[in-house]
Formats: structure tokens, C-alpha cells, sequence
């Protein structure tokens, strides 16, 4: 909770040159980063952007070709015991056992984690409003996503990993999960990473985030820095121009004429000396929404 | 306490919150003394992150709408403080540059307005603020 403690401690992911590539596929190339503890990590990208691979890597399930992946100060694949333990983990694909029913997962995943809380999986199990009789295959796509939840909460970890957690899920059970989000990051110093393509939801609840396009990292910053350093600018020239003129920081551009709208990287006062420069007025500068941002940075 | 947050505004999330306090307390739907909920009910409530709600209040500390007392609790602070009311007038001159700004694109004078606000105000006086 207390920004200043978390740069005082070391990241507890720590990535540095990481680069995989599948066959002829580069699926992820030249990616550093590092999550702090105690925040809200955002991992945004389209569909095949690389985040399932990145996240696989924290996991120690894939082993990095290039550069290293440090959990906790370890590597994953040597010391799996050292890390998973300490992770919890909900994949997008929720692959739980389906022949169990809720108690026999509950019983299961708790021989996987000594720190797993009896007390606190009960209440979880009762929020969640899942019978312990109920087989898992049984269970509808939300309450599945629910039971994949209580696995990955109720031994505490230090560090939640979830992985389009909200993916194919109607507002309620998407709502369960924001509040676990937020609920875990709220005791002190567990950290959460998510990877998401509601962009709502991550503006919501993450502190840090990265945009991943391509298997290559575009923007990775703080959500304020983000925001404070993305703008819509409406500029307004004394002739016409039939074709945009070019402004220092944008990202897209509209218009026609006198009037040319920018989506732009700089904070209002850098882009009313760059309007100036140019010859323009500002007649509007608006915030933009992370979507915006996504949206501007990915559009070629 | 009611606040809407919309992360499509664009709007940073803890300013939603600070300006949405701000109007609520200048509206008189928050009173001097009263107690704010705690950050993390309020994150839980409204689905942001606790640091964003945090920096809210931090924000609305400066601002000397807010106090925070020694028991921990964020409290609405007595509004009589010059900070406080200028931070007031801030926020309404923001109100009044989009309600210039719209007569002007309808074409209705400065006058006009002035004159309207004024009808509204007579109108508005034997009204209690509710809700």
C-alpha cells in the first residue's frame, strides 16, 4: 500500500532480455521488466501479443532461450519449489480436474500449499456460493471460474497471477475477481499480475502497466505516468491544410482543413509549445481512457 | 456516499473520486465531521485499486476539503478554511467555462445567461437540497 516501501524492497519479478521464439514465430522479443511488490501489474496486449508466453515464463513453465526470469530472486525452472509455492495462479483456460468435485479440489490443491488458510478457502468456498458436492465438470462457466479462484487464493500467495482472468465471464463473477484483486493487494505486500484485454478493468485496479504487441514491450510505466502523459489535442491552424501536419509526440491523427485532432504521448504543457511551434492554437486537450491509449500505440 | 466511476471518461480515477467528493461536500450531501469510509471499503465498493482511492484522499487532504484525525478516518473538514473555498470556486469556474462555452455555441448571450441563471436561482430558492 505505501508506495515508498515498495521501491525500497527488490522486484519480486524481475525480466531482463527475455526473447522466445517458436519455429520461425518470434513470440516474444527482447522483453525487460519488473514488477514491484505490493502493486498491481497490467499486462496488456491483442490476441497472440505474447502475454500467455510471458506469463508462462514466470511460471517456470517455459524456459528462457534469451536473457532471464527472476521470481522472488529465483529462477522458476531450477526452483520451482521455491516459487510456485508462493504463486497463485488462474490460467485463462481455467484447466481444473473435473472429475473432482469442490471439496476434492479444495483437499487437493491444499497438499500443494503449506501456507494454504482452511479458514479462509470456507469463507471463500461460501462467497463464491459453491457446493462441496458439486462436481467440477458440472459447474457453469462462472462458478468454474470461481472454484479456479479459491485455488489460487487460499494458500495466500505473495504473488497472483492471473491470466485473462476475466475472459468469457458475465459482470458479476467479473467483479468477484477485481475484488480478489483488490482485496489481496490491500494486505500488505502481496502483489498481483494480470494480463487482460479489458482495458476498464485494468485501468480499475493496476498501478503499473505494459503494452505487449508483438511479442515486443511498447509502453510499460506507472497508470499515472500514463495517463498524465496521454492527450487528445484539437488544433486549430489560420489556413488549410490538406494534409496533417506534424506534431512532436502523436500517435494518430484526424482532421481536415483548419481543424486536425491528435492522440499524443506529452503532457499538456509539452503540446501547447508543440502546437505553438507549428503555428496552431489548442481549442481542445481531453484526457484519454487506457482503451484510447492501447488503441493509439497498436494502430500503425 | 454515492460515486460513479467510468474509466471510458478518460478522467484519471482518483480525480473522479476527488471531484465527485468535492461536489458531494459542496453540495451539502457531505457534511463537516463526517466520516469518509475507510480506503480499502471504498476500493472494494467502487472495484479500484486501494492506492488509487489512497491518493484520492491525499489529494482532498491537500485541498483541506478532507482531515485526517488522529484516530485514523478521513473526516470532511469545516469548509470555512479560504483554501477550501477557493478550491470550491475552482471547481465551479470549470462548470461555468463549459456553460459559456455551450451558450455561445447556441448563440445566447453573456446577458441571456446571466439573466437565466438568475430565473433559475429565484426558482430554485424555496427547494431543499435533496437526494
Amino acid at each position: 500500500m505505501n508506495p515508498q516501501s515498495a521501491l525500497d524492497s527488490p522486484p519480486v519479478i524481475e525480466i531482463r532480455k527475455l526473447s522466445r521464439t517458436f519455429g520461425a514465430m518470434k513470440a516474444l522479443d527482447d522483453i525487460s521488466l519488473s514488477v514491484s511488490r505490493g502493486g498491481v501489474f497490467g499486462l496488456i496486449g491483442g490476441n497472440g501479443a505474447g502475454k500467455t508466453t510471458l506469463i508462462k515464463h514466470i511460471l517456470g513453465m517455459l524456459k528462457a532461450q534469451y536473457g532471464h526470469v527472476r521470481v522472488f530472486g529465483l529462477d522458476p525452472v531450477d526452483n520451482p519449489v521455491g516459487t510456485l509455492g508462493r504463486i497463485g495462479y488462474l490460467s485463462e483456460d481455467r484447466d481444473l480436474p473435473d472429475w473432482m468435485t469442490v471439496r476434492e479440489l479444495m483437499n487437493y490443491t491444499q497438499a500443494f500449499f503449506p501456507s494454504w488458510d482452511e479458514n479462509y478457502a470456507e469463507q471463500l468456498r461460501e462467497m463464491f456460493d459453491l457446493a462441496p458436492d458439486a462436481k467440477i465438470k458440472s459447474l457453469s462457466r462462472g462458478q468454474r471460474a470461481r472454484a479456479g479462484l479459491l485455488a489460487a487464493l487460499a494458500h495466500r500467495p505473495e504473488l497472483l497471477v492471473l491470466d485473462e482472468p476475466s475472459s468469457g465471464l458475465d459482470p458479476i463473477v467479473r467483479r468477484d475477481i477485481l475484488g480478489a484483486i483488490i482485496r489481496t493487494i490491500a494486505d500488505e505486500g502481496r502483489t498481483v499480475l494480470f494480463s487482460s484485454h479489458l482495458l476498464d478493468e485494468v485501468e480499475r485496479v493496476a498501478d503499473q502497466v505494459t503494452i505487449i504487441h508483438k511479442g515486443r514491450i511498447l509502453l510499460t510505466s506507472t497508470m499515472d505516468q500514463i495517463k498524465d502523459t496521454h492527450r487528445r489535442v484539437t488544433l486549430r491552424f489560420n489556413e488549410f491544410l490538406d494534409r496533417p501536419p506534424v506534431l512532436v509526440g502523436a500517435l494518430t491523427y484526424e482532421g481536415r482543413g483548419q481543424e486536425w485532432t491528435f492522440t499524443c504521448n506529452g503532457e499538456s504543457s509539452q503540446l501547447r509549445r508543440a502546437a505553438e511551434a507549428i503555428g496552431a492554437t489548442v481549442v481542445g486537450d481531453t484526457a484519454l481512457s487506457l482503451d484510447e491509449i492501447f488503441v493509439s500505440h497498436v494502430t500503425e | 456516499m454515492q460515486i460513479h466511476i467510468s474509466p471510458a471518461d478518460g478522467v484519471p480515477i482518483y480525480l473522479q473520486i476527488v471531484n465527485q467528493i468535492k461536489y458531494l461536500v459542496s453540495a451539502g450531501r457531505l457534511t463537516a465531521g463526517e466520516e469518509l469510509p475507510p480506503i480499502r471499503t471504498l476500493a472494494e465498493k467502487l472495484v479500484v485499486n486501494p492506492n488509487t482511492v489512497a491518493r484520492a484522499y491525499r489529494e482532498l487532504e491537500g485541498a483541506g476539503v478532507v482531515e485526517k484525525r488522529r484516530t485514523a478516518g478521513t473526516y470532511v473538514s469545516d469548509q470555512g478554511s479560504p483554501l477550501a473555498r477557493r478550491e470550491r470556486l475552482k471547481i465551479l469556474s470549470e462548470r461555468v467555462d463549459a456553460l459559456l462555452a455551450e451558450a455561445r455555441q447556441m448563440d445566447i448571450s453573456f446577458e441571456d445567461v446571466v439573466k437565466l441563471a438568475e430565473k433559475r436561482h429565484a426558482a430554485m430558492q424555496p427547494a431543499v437540497i435533496e437526494e
